[in-house]
């Protein structure tokens, strides 16, 4: 499977990473190469086979519909790099 | 004042006994880890943000000397969330995060009376790693050889265990993060059966495969610790609600009739021959002690990597989407002269916060989970994960445990890998099914190279099994000399 620039370039717009020229460059070489060595896995016949999603055979874990302790909004907020009263202030989001 | 510096090289369960006994207070133990931390980190910088910190030479909360603990420190991988100290997985995007909570691993500590180090273990950056290379903070050097790697990612925890700079540590498992460094540092780490150790607070890597587990001087302390982190827990709903044993009990000096597996997959090139030679040894050992081993056969290890690589690159593209400069941590400046949106901060932030290996990573995970490709790589892999699996339920029907090397070499250069991805991936071919097949997996130290490196010994039991873990290990471990042998710093 090949991953030219233009698909790297994408994937990396879809994971919100700005990535230099360079990092393109070296990036575009070793994913072949991984993605090489992934494609081992059609070696197997995987049609009747059903996915492990999840290893423990726990399913809907939920819990009682009652408040309990949260975060205040100022320990929710003591680590953000920028606070506007009780916000989160980031740059403004284009239409 | 010499006999405050040796108190740093006991385990925490003699240095109890001395604490219980009155021969020695806690704030002794903290001051002979804080000289030797002095002395050797320099060297083996298993720490981060060392000189930052003014708590090392303060005192830790005081001690409760009825609680199980009795004040004994704590050491903690740096993606393990302690309350008001620094937490940030050796990034630069997560510079400055204090977190609001303790991990109930850290909670659970507390209660028993452990004191929480103040100052992080180095790791790879987001646990992405085997070598503790690709730490923001530059990597920890092997103890029993500087020029080399501790393994990773919880090189620092396994370094600092094995420099006698902790007494007792805590890292995480996502692939044999706890495992392989404490191979490669002659010190014992455990993966726990997936469930049995909560993940509240620790900063998610793949959250189908991490486990927080303990590693410690001998198999003892490390029964202890599990006492004490194990259980379910309300907060982490893949948590499973098993009771936990007193694993203190395991410990018994006998393997009389346990059945051993020997993977065959496991024995073939790409092992280095000194390292076969040791843990062929080992296992001659526990038979001479009156264990009995057979072949058998795991037919799916040769795709475990691929498979790996996939689902847990997939899960960190997920995990590692909360990185984006808005709640906490390192935020890029705009240094567009027109406004920049909240997307160009995303990507920049996210561009210069990542170091490569987290890049590499998560674009790898969206790529396999994009569009048109989902079902050609993460599907797949989510089946061949079952293969995997059921190829350990099969031998565990007929065997109580599986012994394999823990890592195919002993700790290789620092350098060495780092520059092929693919290479460093490969040497975690033995310790990552365990995280994939959701079972419990211990390495116990079993020797030296001939340039006196350290050397694994893996086993591995069925879910929930760690008492067999802890027997098979005990019983080894105390028929040998190998936990008492301490590096030359």
């Amino acid at each position: 499977m090949a991953i030219n620039k233009e698909t790297l370039k994408y994937v990396a717009g879809l994971a919100r990473i700005e990535l230099q020229p360079k990092e393109l460059e070296k990036l575009s070489g070793q994913l072949q190469d991984i993605l090489e060595f992934i494609d081992k896995l059609k070696e197997i016949d995987t049609a009747s086979i059903n996915p492990t999603s999840h290893i423990l055979p726990i399913n809907n874990v939920l819990r009682e519909d009652k408040s309990a302790d949260s975060l205040s909004a100022d320990q929710a907020l003591e680590n953000a790099p920028r606070r506007e009263d009780n916000f989160f202030g980031v740059p403004k989001v284009i239409e | 004042m010499s006999g405050e510096i040796e108190l740093n090289k006991f385990t925490a369960h003699e240095l109890i006994e001395k604490v219980d006994k009155k021969e020695i207070t806690t704030q002794d133990i903290l001051n002979a880890l804080n000289q030797r931390i002095k002395e050797a980190d320099s060297k083996v910088k298993a720490y981060v943000r060392l000189s930052d910190s003014n708590l090392l030479d303060s005192k830790l909360q005081t001690p409760n000397s009825k609680l199980p603990l009795k004040g004994i420190p704590i050491s903690i991988k740096d993606n393990i969330c302690t309350q008001g100290y620094n937490t940030e997985c050796c990034s630069k995007i997560l510079e400055g995060f204090k977190p609001p909570y303790d991990a109930t691993v850290i909670r659970k500590l507390k209660e028993n009376g452990a004191a929480i180090f103040p100052v992080k273990t180095n790791m790879d950056e987001f646990a992405f790693g085997s070598s503790t290379e690709n730490s923001y903070f530059g990597p920890t050097h092997n103890p029993w050889n500087l020029e080399c790697v501790p393994g990773g990612s919880s090189g620092g925890s396994a370094a600092a265990v094995a420099a006698d700079e902790a007494i007792l540590a805590l890292g995480s498992d996502t692939g044999g993060s706890i495992r392989q460094p404490a191979s490669f540092c002659g010190v014992v780490g455990l993966k726990p059966t997936y469930g049995r150790v909560s993940r509240y607070g620790l900063i998610a890597f793949a959250s189908s495969l991490d486990q927080i587990g303990p590693l410690t001087k001998d198999i003892r302390d490390c029964a202890m610790l599990m006492n004490i982190i194990s259980g379910f827990d309300p907060c982490d709903s893949t948590s499973v609600n098993v009771e936990v044993p007193d694993y203190i009990k395991a410990l018994v000096n006998d393997v009389k009739g346990i059945k051993i597996g020997i993977p065959k997959e496991y024995f073939t090139e790409g092992l280095d021959p000194e390292v076969k030679r040791l843990v062929e040894e080992a296992i001659d050992k526990l038979k001479d002690l009156g264990a009995d081993y057979k072949q058998v056969s795991l037919a799916h290890t040769e795709y475990a990597v691929p498979v790996y690589y996939i689902i847990a690159t997939a899960e960190a593209s997920s995990n590692l989407a909360r990185f984006d400069g808005v709640q906490y941590g390192f935020r890029a400046r705009n240094s567009r002269k027109d406004s920049s949106n909240l997307i160009d901060m995303y990507k920049k932030t996210r561009g210069e916060g990542f170091g490569e290996e987290a890049k590499r990573r998560i674009i790898l995970g969206t790529f396999v989970l994009s569009h048109g490709y989902y079902d050609a790589y993460y599907l797949r892999a989510l089946k061949v994960r079952t293969l995997i699996k059921h190829d350990f339920d099969e031998v565990f029907k007929e065997f109580d445990c599986i012994i394999t090397p823990t890592s195919p070499t002993a700790a290789f250069r620092i350098g060495e890998k780092i520059k092929d991805p693919l290479k460093m991936y490969l040497s975690d071919i033995y310790t990552i099914s365990a995280n994939l097949a959701g079972i419990p997996a211990l390495s116990v130290p079993c020797g030296f190279t001939k340039k006196g490196l350290p050397v694994g010994l893996q086993i591995l039991a069925k879910p929930f099994g760690e008492e067999m873990l802890f027997r098979v290990a005990y019983n080894y471990e105390q028929n040998t000399d190998w936990h008492k042998m301490k590096p030359k710093l």
